[in-house]
């Protein structure tokens, strides 16, 4: 034992800069890269978002041309996505599933360390478009052609760093998979796992089973546009209703690879708040595998409006509907958790009580736009721009952000300031209701979204709107602010267990953790697992 | 030479070969994508340069685990774990090819006959745009874009490569008894013979490409019959072409000696990899050739 004992503690020591961030094969390390790098784009994107808000605060054109303000809100919409809710994740899966189910790091750590550094590059090469003869891609994030065709240089960089992107999140989700299934300390069973662990488990698989997908749709659109393929041209027998298909069988899924592990975060913290079990976790279990299952199943629900036959439409309409079902589970589960639990309100219960709130909202809006008839009012309106932001910045984010205050002083070793963390959260949930609320109202009023430009009848919610976009993000600023604080700054050591009522593998190391989670297998306490269910 | 220690945790040493690897890929994207918009000298140099980058970082990165797994660092934990990433790499690339069987298959269940005046929507773009288009298969579309073509028929070539492919699926396998029986000479003569055929496959391949080219005016312009043909039957030449690659590596290890009877998951990995292109060509067989 002694050789491989020694390969694993002889590098914690001295090592250069260069070696710990650019050579890691570390997985709190390269989790903290991954966090660090949505953070900023975060701020890239999230600018993005301002420009666009500046310019809708009043109707006419004032700071742009209608090209530009196409696309920000393109990139705007694949920074968000591709650069900071997936990697964000990611960086969460990093950094927690070794320590939550008992192992030394990530089953394939050189691999980890690969995924991560493709990031960067694929975002020089897509924010570079900026720079370009005509100009970033200005279609929408969904890049549709035959629009998307249309645009200058920037085409190649952008399907080349979907490409890039692809890779990365396929090889970060067969990482996950393995650590998952092979390095789960021994008689941690699945059903014994975290929520996020399993969340991540099923969103893995998601991945690996989408992203090729979107890459084979840009390939084609590649092809089209470069070397004279018909796929998305009608006059050569092609469709460009295809290119749609192929995406959405790839873009619904991703939505939920964007929401299922910020379920798991909430399904962690509400327990340690709530100082009860888990209410049905293997329900919960269970139901974030139907809402996986079902997500392959319900991806013309993007495409009611574009002409397809009534079969489709009235399949995809009760499908997506289904969808309903276990995500409600998951929402009752939530809330019965808290049912007569002795709460007490740390600054992620906040932020996971707000996820609930503002996600179930998102929910909802999304049950109307399932039914067909109706969506043939809310399609293209700022009403489906309100509903997706309900679920990705009220979910999505909300989620990473209930994460990172949770296991902020596990990974610091120090606790955050409360009063300014607590400011964060208030100043957040109030301006991202300013900021989406009114959008609601606009998209039924007929607001089309991806304009520049307005009907003045609309003109009062707009600035309502921006004026709560500014303070959104103005607020954000606060959370870099805290997050530096505790890190650098702060006096007050956290405790192994951090929360008094946290239970699961990694509060029992101490904070921060060792540089290599755990050298030996940990022994495992039915008595003290995370999700607190002892019935298996 | 001490054997790993199986409850004990083996984490690799710290690597360059991660960040190389995406500095050779962002070359070679950026390389391409200059080409591609016309910068043509300047996108083939950093193209080469990017290519270059990948082949050496792959002879480093490998030569290194190859190394590693030589001295015996590697324990069963560790095995699974490379078995899992091989599995599931497989299961991406399977979803790779269905987004392009998935738009064949949309394409001739729905698009073909909407254009031909099939259904509600058939019926209007049949009248106003393109009076009197008959769907049919193949087809370059209702304004034969392209120009006219034949198709390759499925029992000529096609039919003699999947002949190949199958009997090299089966050679492989006997290779692989082989290994484990220890019986080196048989496992370095049937795995030479898998790469022949292999090798053969890419040929015949190629000829027939030529052929379409140049005696059937099928090409990649040919509306969306070319398309679909040549994407699928070119994304799976490039497997095959990287299985072959592959095998030749496994071949030269095999004549070093690298593997013994029970650790030879490199030599595992390829088969699957390998038996893989194989389910994928007969798919392609059926729903490209034949139907």
């Amino acid at each position: 034992m002694s050789s491989t004992a020694q390969a694993i503690h002889h590098e914690e020591h001295r090592q250069s800069f260069f070696e710990r961030w650019f050579m890691s094969t570390n997985h709190k390390d390269i989790g903290t890269l991954y966090l660090l790098f949505s953070f900023l784009m975060l701020f890239v994107g999230g600018g993005f978002a301002m420009l666009i808000r500046a310019e809708l605060f009043e109707p006419g054109l004032q700071l742009m041309q209608p090209y530009f303000f196409n696309e920000l809100t393109s990139m705007h919409g694949l920074v968000m996505i591709f650069g900071v809710i997936m990697p964000a994740f990611v960086g969460l899966a990093n950094w927690m599933i070794p320590l939550q189910i008992g192992a030394p790091d990530m089953a394939l750590p050189r691999l980890n360390n690969l995924s991560f550094w493709i990031l960067p590059f694929a975002f020089a090469l897509l924010l570079s478009t900026f720079f370009m003869p005509g100009g970033a891609p200005a279609a929408g994030w969904t890049m549709y052609p035959p629009l998307v065709l249309e645009g200058g240089s920037s085409i190649a960089f952008m399907i080349f760093a979907i490409h890039l992107m692809g890779i990365s999140s396929i090889l970060g989700s067969i990482n996950i998979i393995a650590t998952i299934l092979n390095l789960r300390a021994p008689g941690l069973d699945l059903l014994k796992m975290p929520m996020f662990c399993w969340s991540w488990l099923i969103t893995s698989f998601l991945v690996i089973a989408v992203m090729p997908v979107l890459a084979g749709a840009v390939t084609m659109m590649l092809f089209d546009r470069f070397f004279g393929t018909n796929f998305f041209n009608a006059a050569g027998g092609g469709d460009p209703v295809m290119y749609q298909h192929v995406f959405w069988f790839f873009g619904h899924p991703e939505v939920y690879i964007m929401i299922l592990p910020a379920f798991g975060i909430i399904s962690e913290v509400v327990p340690t708040f709530s100082r009860k079990p888990l209410f049905g976790y293997k329900a919960m279990v269970y139901a974030t595998a139907s809402i996986a299952f079902l997500s392959f199943i319900v991806w013309s629900h993007h495409m009611f409006t574009v002409g397809l036959p009534l079969g489709a439409e009235v399949f995809f309409m009760y499908s997506t509907m289904l969808i309903a079902v276990p995500t409600g589970v998951k929402v009752f589960n939530w809330v019965t958790t808290m049912w007569r639990g002795s709460l007490s309100f740390e600054v992620p219960m906040l932020w996971a009580i707000a996820f609930i709130v503002l996600f179930t909202i998102g929910g909802f809006s999304g049950v109307m736009m399932a039914l067909v008839p109706a969506d043939f009012q809310y399609n293209q309106t700022y009403f489906i721009v309100a509903h997706f932001h309900y679920v990705l910045v009220g979910g999505a984010l909300f989620g990473i952000i209930a994460g990172v205050y949770y296991w902020l002083p596990k990974w610091s070793g120090h606790m955050y300031s409360n009063f300014w963390s607590k400011l964060h959260f208030w100043s957040s949930v109030i301006s991202v209701n300013v900021l989406f609320f009114p959008q609601h109202f606009l998209g039924l009023a007929g607001m089309p979204r991806r304009m520049p430009d307005y009907n003045v009848a609309f003109a009062d919610w707009n600035m309502v709107s921006s004026i709560g976009g500014f303070w959104f993000g103005a607020t954000q600023l606060i959370f870099v602010g805290v997050v530096i604080h505790c890190v650098f700054f702060s006096k007050q050591k956290a405790t192994a267990r951090v929360w008094d009522h946290a239970y699961g593998l990694e509060w029992t190391l101490p904070s921060p953790p060792p540089h290599h989670s755990f050298t030996l297998p940990p022994v495992i306490d039915d008595s003290q697992l995370a999700h607190g269910d002892t019935s298996h | 030479m001490s054997q790993p220690d199986a409850n004990v945790y083996y984490v690799p040493h710290k690597s360059r070969w991660p960040i190389i690897a995406t500095i050779g890929m962002f070359l070679f994207m950026l390389g391409a994508a200059n080409w591609l918009n016309g910068h043509d000298i300047a996108g083939q140099v950093i193209l080469a340069v990017g290519a270059l980058t990948i082949i050496g970082m792959m002879f480093g990165w490998f030569g290194n685990v190859i190394r590693e797994s030589m001295k015996g660092n590697f324990n069963s934990q560790v095995d699974t774990s490379f078995r899992m990433g091989m599995t599931w790499f497989i299961f991406s690339e399977v979803f790779f090819f269905a987004a392009f069987f998935g738009g064949l298959f949309y394409v001739r269940t729905f698009v073909v006959p909407w254009l031909g005046g099939v259904g509600d929507k058939g019926v209007l773009t049949n009248d106003y745009i393109w009076q009197g288009f008959s769907a049919a298969w193949p087809t370059n579309g209702p304004e034969a874009i392209g120009g006219a073509f034949t198709a390759t028929g499925p029992w000529g070539i096609p039919l003699i490569n999947t002949l190949l492919l199958l009997s090299s699926s089966i050679t492989l396998t006997i290779a692989h008894h082989a290994l484990r029986a220890g019986d080196r000479k048989r496992l370095i003569g049937f795995l030479g013979l898998t790469i022949l055929l292999g090798a053969t496959f890419l040929g015949l391949q190629v000829h027939e490409y030529w052929d379409s080219y140049v005696h059937l005016n099928m090409t990649l312009h040919s509306g969306i019959y070319g398309a679909t043909f040549y994407i699928l039957t070119g994304f799976h030449g490039l497997h095959v072409t990287l299985g072959t690659i592959m095998l030749i590596v496994m071949w030269l290890r095999c004549a070093r000696g690298h593997f013994d009877r029970e650790h030879h998951f490199a030599f595992e990995a390829v088969a699957w990899y390998w038996h893989f292109v194989d389910v994928i060509w007969l798919c392609l067989f059926l729903f490209v050739y034949i139907l």
